[in-house]
């Protein structure tokens, strides 16, 4: 009895984590925005209810921030039903998770919990830390206004008498500011030469107050966009070093995935474009597949990636081509991580030159795997949906039976990793039962992926996956 | 005539809810013809003249525009880049209440325009409707009256059909792939086959504008979700090559199943066949079943080679009571619409025919006297 609740326990966590680290509740290929918000909701309470420390401790996994902040809300609204000890490390757990996270992110949580009527100590003293911790609060205040003074009310934040509470709550009665961004503020209000020095988010509305023209605002306010400002944008620069170097500074945390955002960046481009600077992109997706790859460079021995550019790799139109760049920015992580030379990309089209690849045709999963299998590889990654439709269900007899009768010694390690969440069976869809499927939102993570995975196959119980979380979570807060 | 589909492979289906697709792919294309598509825009109803005094009233939201003998090199008039090739006097963009002149006009040298699945509905709704061949007063007085009284039939428009909009969107299109066939709860719904597969790509979201039968329509409404063939492979290999034979094996033995069992009341079946129009070597025609009633029966239409292979299909599913209705008539019209040697032929009496024509609607063709007498 014991060891069955135990199996589920664990069973229900990994669903849990594999849900949100996949989904973000936008619409997929397959399911509509609601669907997917629907089944994470569900797996969201049903969590909170049952596992509660494993709950709080996904904070430390690498799930991402929709659901990190969905987590933070349930923690913080049903305070009540934790022990003292749940709180304390629960309190370090969002303290620490609310510092990764990007600031407009950080200020809608505050947003949220006022509007929910969320309001016990904790979340008082929460608020008022990560607010009190701000490197630069006027900044914030100027570049998130209505978010920075609905956390302060809030959680009742007393800020003293400075110019930033004139500045929140009676902004142009005082004059002129000390602080340099205040004032600025202040004169964008009259001259539009002094927007050029405010954040781009805010300069953008005095733009259009002042009436300038799109292209000439844009033009001069480049020095002051953050380089994911500049990637939503502009069409230049793609070279990933050139972004960093000449943007302004990111007030945010600073652990964005350059390597999947590039990835999404450069099958963005057209195909003849991308062909024309093949060199350039390919260097810089190198760049920082080797970056991501660290110490770790070389040391996966033979690797074969089975890679899924199938026509539903397209995503959906809010997540354009989000599963395909999961699968290019694999395939350069792979690369690195395998020993030199030892690396065989599989694309499911049977096309080669993975820099020109684009959504299309079905997914004959089982026969891909079959060709990776005869490449004689030491670890097998998949980075599909798992629609395996040509024919259905192929990929899971091709393992079954290679588990079974070719390779009872599992000297091949066989991993799946899936960037989509199926709303349907509140999970990611699963190749076979003989290979652990995760799910995964940017490649990065495919290294702590692979090491989850091993208790996703059942071979690991719970105890097994308590210690891990704990040390994961040991790992994440020591950290700090 | 036969449905001959040689020259066209059966790949994995692919399921969405109670609908089924299934390509069919061509190792190579069909040389010589293409067909490309012309919308019609926002037409709210059609009228097509197929001769000077009958017409033909209908919502016809898209037209094919079919292509022979071109040159291969001719690229820019290739429809998959969705170069519109529409000759110079045919404007196309919103045509409210516009008249077609026929289901099938010669639309430029080597190119005739034909309104997908309405001739072969035509075809269907015209049956024996030439004029009675006797000449009797009722009917003469009603034609003056009332004119010649239509026929009717109901479709639904592929818009409508529950779940068919998502599975034409999730579809993964094949590699050469060239036709498709829809099932409603692994009833077959329409056959649709096209000679190239850039036309296949152009022209897969045209079968959301198509229609459908009544029967389709119910199965997606009501029927559950259909089982995946879901592939299966012995215990007994022990070495990848042949895993890799056991897995195609798979792939082949799905074809065959389907192509015998699934598609076999579609390709077994003795059309009755209409050339409507000759476009070289490639015939248009329209051809009706049998109408056998308790069985598939399709209507439809196809462009064929000169030796009888399909380049072109589009079927309709008739339902249940327009097999009825097709078959009463086919049956009065062969016995002079007699009721007596109508029903000998059989093997029934007068009384329980008469009750099926006047179920079917037909009572209203015979003579008062006939009527009265029943």
């Amino acid at each position: 009895m014991g060891m069955a609740a135990d199996l589920v326990a664990a069973e229900d966590v990994l669903l849990f984590v594999n849900a949100a680290t996949a989904s973000t509740g936008q619409r997929e290929f397959y399911d509509t925005a609601d669907e997917q918000a629907m089944s994470l909701e569900f797996l969201h309470e049903y969590m909170l209810y049952n596992y509660r420390d494993l709950y709080a401790a996904s904070l430390a996994l690498g799930i991402n921030d929709h659901n990190a902040l969905m987590a933070i809300r349930g923690l913080l609204e049903t305070a009540r039903n934790a022990t003292p000890g749940q709180k304390a490390t629960e309190g370090t757990l969002i303290a620490r998770r609310l510092l990764t996270l990007p600031p407009p992110r950080v200020f809608r949580l505050f947003k949220d919990l006022r509007r929910h009527g969320v309001n016990n100590r904790r979340t008082r003293a929460i608020v008022r830390d990560w607010i009190k911790g701000l490197e630069s609060p006027a900044y914030h205040a100027v570049k998130y206004r209505s978010g920075f003074k609905a956390g302060l009310k809030h959680a009742h934040i007393d800020i003293g008498d400075g110019e930033l509470r004139d500045f929140l709550f009676g902004p142009l009665a005082h004059k002129p500011y000390t602080t340099p961004i205040l004032e600025t503020w202040r004169q964008a209000h009259y001259t539009s030469s002094a927007l050029y020095k405010l954040p781009y988010t805010v300069a953008e509305g005095f733009a259009a107050k002042h009436g300038i023209d799109r292209e000439v605002f844009l033009a001069r306010i480049s020095d002051r966009m953050t380089p994911l400002e500049k990637l939503r944008t502009g069409e230049d620069p793609v070279d990933p070093l050139a972004l960093l170097n000449e943007s302004a500074k990111y007030h945010g945390p600073q652990q964005i995935p350059w390597l999947t955002r590039l990835a999404v960046r450069v099958l963005a481009l057209p195909l003849d474009e991308r062909a024309a600077r093949r060199a350039e992109l390919t260097e810089g997706l190198r760049r920082f597949a080797a970056v991501e790859a660290g110490e770790l460079a070389g040391t996966w021995g033979r690797v074969t990636a089975v890679l899924d550019d199938s026509f539903s790799s397209f995503g959906s139109p809010v997540k354009r081509r989000r599963p395909l760049a999961v699968a290019l920015a694999c395939h350069f992580l792979l690369e690195a991580l395998a020993a030199p030379g030892q690396y065989t990309p599989l694309w499911m089209s049977g096309r080669k030159d993975p820099l020109l690849t684009y959504p299309g045709g079905p997914t004959p999963l089982g026969l891909r795997l079959i060709d990776a299998l005869e490449t004689g590889p030491d670890r097998i990654v998949v980075v599909s949906d798992g629609w395996d439709n040509s024919p259905p269900g192929l990929a899971g007899e091709v393992l079954r039976v290679w588990r079974a009768r070719l390779d009872p010694e599992q000297r091949v390690d066989v991993v799946h990793v899936n960037p989509v969440f199926d709303a349907d069976t509140l999970d990611v869809r699963a190749l076979s039962p003989d290979a652990p499927s995760v799910g995964i939102r940017d490649a990065e993570d495919l290294v702590s992926l692979v090491e989850l995975a091993q208790f996703a196959q059942g071979l690991l119980g719970l105890p097994e996956l308590m210690a891990y979380l704990d040390g994961r979570v040991r790992r994440y807060l020591g950290a700090h | 005539m036969r449905i001959d589909l040689s020259g066209l492979r059966t790949g994995p289906s692919q399921v969405w809810g109670a609908l089924r697709l299934v390509p069919l792919l061509r190792e190579r294309p069909v040389e010589g013809l293409r067909l490309h598509r012309l919308a019609f825009g926002p037409t709210v109803r059609s009228k097509v003249l197929i001769t000077n005094t009958v017409s033909y009233h209908s919502y016809i939201p898209h037209g094919f525009v079919a292509d022979w003998n071109r040159d291969a090199g001719d690229s820019e008039q290739s429809a998959a880049y969705g170069t519109q090739i529409v000759g110079k006097t045919e404007k196309i963009l919103g045509m409210p209440m516009t008249t077609h002149k026929r289901m099938v006009q010669k639309a430029g040298k080597q190119r005739a325009r034909f309104l997908p699945l309405h001739l072969a509905m035509e075809g269907y709704l015209a049956l024996h409707f030439d004029a009675p061949a006797i000449a009797w007063r009722e009917s003469s007085e009603r034609v003056i009256h009332r004119g010649l009284s239509p026929r009717s039939e109901a479709s639904w428009r592929g818009l409508v059909i529950p779940g068919l909009q998502d599975a034409l969107r999730v579809f993964e299109i094949y590699e050469g792939q060239c036709g498709v066939l829809l099932y409603a709860a692994d009833a077959l719904a329409a056959a649709f086959v096209v000679p190239h597969p850039d036309d296949y790509r152009e022209l897969h979201p045209t079968l959301l504008l198509d229609m459908y039968g009544e029967l389709i329509y119910q199965y997606a409404l009501m029927m559950p979700a259909v089982r995946e063939f879901r592939a299966r492979i012995d215990d007994d290999v022990d070495s990848l090559a042949g895993l890799r034979a056991a897995a195609l094996a798979q792939n082949r033995a799905w074809a065959e199943f389907h192509d015998t069992v699934m598609m076999s009341a579609l390709v077994d079946q003795a059309y009755t066949s209409e050339r409507a129009y000759q476009m070289g070597d490639f015939d248009l025609v329209r051809f009706k079943p049998a109408f056998k009633p308790g069985e598939e029966n399709h209507i439809g239409e196809a462009i064929t080679d000169g030796d009888g292979r399909i380049a072109y299909l589009k079927t309709f599913r008739l339902s249940e009571a327009q097999v009825r209705r097709g078959y009463l008539l086919e049956l009065l019209a062969a016995h002079d619409w007699h009721l007596g040697k109508a029903s000998a032929s059989i093997g029934t009496d007068s009384d329980a025919l008469w009750h099926r024509v006047q179920a079917a609607g037909f009572d209203g063709l015979f003579r008062g006297k006939q009527r009265k007498a029943q």
